[in-house]
């Protein structure tokens, strides 16, 4: 019996092929490490911790699957009808013939246009120099005025006010608000910083912001706020985004903080740390005055020891032990001569006492006189029947002259 | 010493401490007559207290600039 010329081919089992398909998927290139960009859909999150939806677009649908290792990593907030790119390979699940995308980390749509924009931007900047480790200026360690570049209404000025209060309240801050995205924002921001700067008086500038993706930071990217930072004369600490974004500012900035509150910090010393500072100087100065004193002190001893070898008081000391024994020595001295003259002068009273005239009378002598007071001493000087007086040592006798 | 002291009052807080490094530098030094250290010492006390009294009443201050400051502070600054 005649075959058909077109004989049928031995007849491979369904395994066989699918297996086929999937050694012919996991050989290509291109199929191992792609990037795809897309919708979210028919999103399915099942307790197991794997992930499974659709990336679709008007012409296609493609299965896609997240293992829960990277789903755990992803910095995406899956939803159904965010457009994002995904990073995988694509392989054959055997058991339903599909094959699909198993994807490794995804990013919202556009960034990676975005990123390679930052690249670029990256490296022009950096050939002009703009982000040299010689350009850093030291941040002051005592700032007096703080200027912040934010959002007046976001979350990141409160942040770092919170921090700024509690570490630090001495200093001022002076804040340029600006818009920290969309069109407006890079003009704002690169404004504000030429504010704080032409102000005068600013130590240290704070620019930053909340997290987000590189595409709520882009204006962080744009040329012309990496230029005012770079030609920033007063010192710039950059807090943007969470610790893991990078901008361009960042690379511009004297500083890099991982986030706003992180900027606050490095800009401030500890309000605690102040303190003990402050002890340790009270300290010191009670010990100068102690050292002082006892210095003082001993120098004080010794010039005592020394004056009181030179002491006047102790010549007086010396001066009046030998006055007291002058005195001693004149006391005696003048004793005797006292009592030779006491003695004399009694002898003088007894001789002068025994030539005591009216002691003679005592001796049986007389003192005859006339009736005028004159004393008789002579017969020439009385008449016979004169009276006279006879003085003898206890009374007078009246008597006349008899007989011469 | 023939400087004009300020009154404790009015100096800020570094400008405090930074007198009160010049005292304490000036007491280590050379041997100064005791009534002269004991002013020194007073005068840095009064610093210290100044100094602890600002650490403890300071709150921050905050000013925002309005955007016609922030216009009127321009200056091209090319880089």
């Amino acid at each position: 019996m005649a075959q058909p010329l077109l004989l049928p081919q031995l007849a491979i089992s369904v395994s066989e092929i699918t297996h086929y398909l999937r050694q012919l998927l996991e050989s290509d290139e291109v199929l191992q490490d792609v990037w795809v960009t897309g919708e979210i859909s028919n999103l399915s999150r099942p307790v197991s911790g794997h992930v499974y939806f659709s990336m679709k677009d008007e012409g296609a649908a493609l299965r896609c699957v997240i293992w829960k290792s990277n789903a755990l990593r992803l910095r995406v907030a899956l939803q159904n009808g965010i457009a994002v790119e995904a990073h995988g390979y694509i392989s054959l699940y055997e058991r339903d013939g599909q094959y699909q995308l198993y994807i490794d980390t995804l990013r919202p749509a556009g960034e990676g246009y975005l990123y390679q924009e930052f690249l670029r931007l990256k490296a022009r900047l950096e050939a002009e120099g703009l982000f040299a480790a010689e350009r850093k200026r030291p941040i002051p360690a005592r700032p007096r005025r703080i200027g912040i570049v934010t959002s007046a209404t976001g979350a990141a000025l409160q942040d770092m006010l919170n921090t700024l209060g509690r570490r630090y309240p001495l200093v001022e801050v002076i804040l340029a608000p600006a818009a920290v995205q969309g069109t407006e924002a890079p003009p704002e921001l690169a404004a504000a910083i030429r504010a704080l700067n032409k102000l005068g008086g600013v130590d240290v500038i704070l620019i930053g912001r909340g997290g987000g993706s590189l595409e709520d930071l882009w204006a962080f990217n744009d040329e012309r706020v990496v230029r005012a930072v770079a030609g920033s004369s007063v010192p710039v600490i950059a807090g943007i985004g969470h610790e893991t974004d990078f901008t361009l500012t960042d690379f511009a900035a004297d500083l890099r903080a991982p986030t706003p509150t992180g900027a606050a910090v490095q800009a401030t010393p500890d309000i605690a740390d102040l303190k003990q500072e402050l002890l340790a100087t009270e300290s010191r100065l009670a010990a100068a005055l102690q050292e002082i004193l006892s210095y003082d002190r001993s120098a004080l001893e010794n010039l005592d020891h020394s004056l009181q070898r030179v002491s006047p008081l102790l010549r007086i000391q010396n001066d009046s032990q030998r006055l007291d024994e002058l005195a001693l020595r004149l006391e005696r001295g003048l004793g005797h001569e006292i009592r030779l003259r006491q003695a004399r002068l009694a002898g003088n009273e007894d001789r002068l006492r025994s030539l005591n005239p009216l002691a003679v009378l005592k001796r049986g002598f007389a003192v005859v006189r006339r009736q005028d007071g004159a004393v008789v001493i002579s017969i020439g000087q009385v008449q016979i029947g004169q009276d006279l007086s006879i003085h003898v040592s206890d009374g007078e006798i009246e008597t006349k002259v008899i007989r011469i | 010493m023939s400087e004009d002291l300020k009154p404790v009052e009015s100096l800020s807080y570094e400008q405090a401490l930074a007198e009160m490094e010049t005292i304490i530098q000036q007491m280590e030094g050379e041997p100064l007559a005791l009534e002269q250290s004991l002013a020194l010492f007073e005068r840095g006390q009064a610093l210290a207290k100044h100094c602890a009294d600002l650490l403890a009443q300071a709150e921050l201050k905050v000013r925002q600039l309005t955007g016609q400051e922030i216009a009127g502070l321009q200056e091209e600054k090319p880089f």
